[in-house]
């Protein structure tokens, strides 16, 4: 550990020095820009860019936190993709189906939603809207009790407790533990907490369109409402969908501890819930095999990138 | 032009098909919600009550008291509260004030690399902290904060979204109302705190919204990086409660401790619901 921190701590005196020149680079006009910039920059260096670089560098290496890291070139990533049968079979698959459900899914119902609720007035627009971003406040982690025990798999749990009286069901559903479910569950539980501030976003976007171009588009033979929404509405608030669509994405790619909060168990039964994640932590955490984590980062990062890269495409294509 | 129905100042009957998918919606949404209202009040003997009932019909504070009561190792909840407070606080008052100051110079100054800065914060913005949780740690190992107050509030201060959004707003300020301060012999100093801040305030209550809902609820920094019980957060306190209690008696202890994370959320999002609205109005990105 010693010499790993006597390498790390080299690597950060370089990262420090070039960071002063940059930054006597970038104030050569003025004093405050410097001290205004300082702070945040510094901190999103050392607490984000940093952290990102070393991932990428790490996960070149065989790294198992005590011993010096080992070059190892592009070895972490040819394993994960031919060796990790988990990864391949359950993982990245799952990741997928997960994050295209919930990530345009709930993106879309994000819309419909802000898009009805601008159709009302504003007493129970506002109350709506309240109840509808709330679960997004207290994201995952504080209400999976409460999930826990809306999906316990005895009789005590309100699902199945629901399900025996209505005769839907003869005997309770191990609804966490079971494989068939657990996926399901996740996604629904995601989708619930997703309302959060790109939703907001549209729904001011929404209220915040020009009238007149509504009035000018019926004058011109505009006919219903869908064609408003295809022709005025979507372009108008072009920038809030986009922003909107970042933060979906980012939200759904933080999600992913919830399969594991509610079986209780990383992997997740039979690795059905089992998310990127997920295995990054069983990885980097439970077994220490730190450039194999970082490998799986990295992969992670490609993966939102490529989704935000798709989302802004068909967004701006939309107003050619 | 009646057809134009957006944004309507008050009830018409064609907005019945809107209330009639809105309204299970938010039954849906906010169940879950109203569930931990109830179960945090029940008493022991409804808790276990076959079939379950969702509401409850004799209120009680049990449930908090045994909260209040239950200590890990004999240290206090106090500790893990005032931790929590000052914690909070203090990512609250530096992500906010930094933010601003690096909207500012981001918005309305000329310098070399001031692109490169906006785009590398604008990618910064699809960042999700879990993804690199290792190298982080190796990071906050490295610069000597493990275990201390400051290994949870250094990582959280800056906020790509939030730079983002406030300087959206700043954008909106008008250059010449900075140009004819500065005739009037105003500094950069001057100009921020009396002329910059009070324009963007809407911005600001947002960034701080944002900023306490992802400290309050943390619970990664105390389980990775700090391990002395005395620094811990209450969040994470909670969750290790909750970790605990899996079954039916635990749900009303459970409740009430999702209850006391989710109500100043909620309180400080009503108070400053409509400056927040105000701000997204102005979030696109370009």
């Amino acid at each position: 550990m010693k010499d790993l921190r006597f390498h790390l701590k080299q690597f950060y005196n370089k990262i420090t020095s070039y960071f002063d020149k940059a930054i006597n680079w970038l104030g050569s006009g003025s004093k405050t820009t410097v001290i205004f910039l300082a702070p945040y920059v510094l901190l999103f260096s050392v607490f984000i860019l940093v952290p990102t670089l070393l991932a990428m560098l790490l996960s070149l290496t065989y790294f198992n936190g005590i011993q010096r890291p080992e070059f190892i070139g592009l070895d972490n990533y040819i394993y994960l993709l031919t060796q990790d049968d988990a990864f391949m079979r359950d993982i990245l698959p799952n990741t997928i189906l997960f994050s295209v459900i919930v990530g345009p899914g709930g993106y879309i119902l994000s819309f419909l939603l802000a898009w009805m609720l601008s159709q009302i007035p504003k007493l129970p627009r506002t109350i709506m809207a309240l109840i509808i971003y709330s679960p997004s406040m207290t994201a995952g982690i504080a209400m999976s009790v409460m999930w826990k025990v809306i999906f316990a798999g005895d009789e005590s749990g309100y699902l199945n407790g629901l399900l025996l009286r209505m005769n839907i069901i003869s005997e309770p559903i191990q609804w966490v533990q079971s494989p068939d479910y657990l996926m399901l569950i996740i996604i629904i539980v995601s989708i619930w907490s997703s309302m959060g501030v790109g939703f907001l976003a549209i729904l001011a976007g929404l209220l915040n369109v020009n009238r007149e171009l509504y009035e000018a588009a019926y004058i011109d033979g505009m006919k219903n409402r869908f064609q408003e929404i295809v022709y005025i509405t979507v372009p108008s608030i072009k920038k809030q969908m986009l922003f909107g669509a970042v933060m979906s994405i980012v939200g759904t790619f933080s999600a992913g501890a919830i399969g594991v909060q509610l079986s209780g168990a990383n992997p997740t039964p039979q690795n059905s819930a089992q998310l990127i994640l997920n295995h990054i932590e069983d990885y980097g955490i439970l077994r220490s095999e730190l450039g194999m984590a970082s490998a799986l980062s990295v992969i992670l990062m490609l993966i939102i990138m490529l989704f935000s890269k798709v989302f802004s495409k068909v967004l701006s294509s939309k107003d050619e | 032009m009646e057809y134009i129905n957006f944004n309507p100042k008050k009830f018409h009957k064609s907005q019945i098909k809107f209330y009639i998918i809105l309204i299970p919606v938010c039954i849906f949404m906010g169940l879950p919600i109203l569930y931990i209202f109830a179960t945090a009040f029940k008493p022991m003997d409804e808790l276990f009550q076959f079939p379950p009932r969702f509401f409850v019909s004799n209120p009680t504070w049990d449930n908090f008291r045994d909260l209040f009561r239950a200590t890990s190792s004999g240290q206090s909840i106090v500790v893990f509260l005032l931790n929590s407070i000052i914690v909070t606080l203090a990512v609250v008052f530096f992500s906010v004030v930094f933010g601003a100051m690096a909207a500012y110079i981001l918005s309305k100054k000329q310098f070399k690399g001031k692109n490169l800065l906006f785009q590398i914060n604008q990618t910064a913005l699809m960042f999700v902290a879990t993804a690199v949780t290792i190298p982080r740690f190796l990071v906050i190992s490295n610069i000597g904060i493990v275990n201390t107050l400051w290994a949870h509030i250094l990582p959280l201060i800056a906020i790509p979204v939030g730079l983002f959004l406030i300087k959206q707003f700043v954008d909106n300020v008008p250059n010449e109302l900075i140009e004819a301060a500065k005739v009037d012999g105003a500094n950069d100093f001057y100009i921020f705190t009396k002329i910059i801040i009070p324009l963007i305030k809407p911005a600001l209550s947002t960034v701080a919204i944002l900023s306490f809902q992802q400290v309050w609820g943390n619970v990664e920094t105390s389980s990775l990086f700090v391990n002395v019980e005395s620094k811990q957060t209450f969040a994470f306190y909670m969750n290790t409660l909750l970790g605990q209690s899996n079954t039916v008696a635990g749900a009303g202890i459970g409740a009430a401790a999702s209850l006391m994370m989710f109500l100043p959320n909620l309180i400080i999002f009503i108070i400053l619901q409509s400056q927040v609205m105000d701000t997204m109005a102005h979030s696109g990105i370009k």
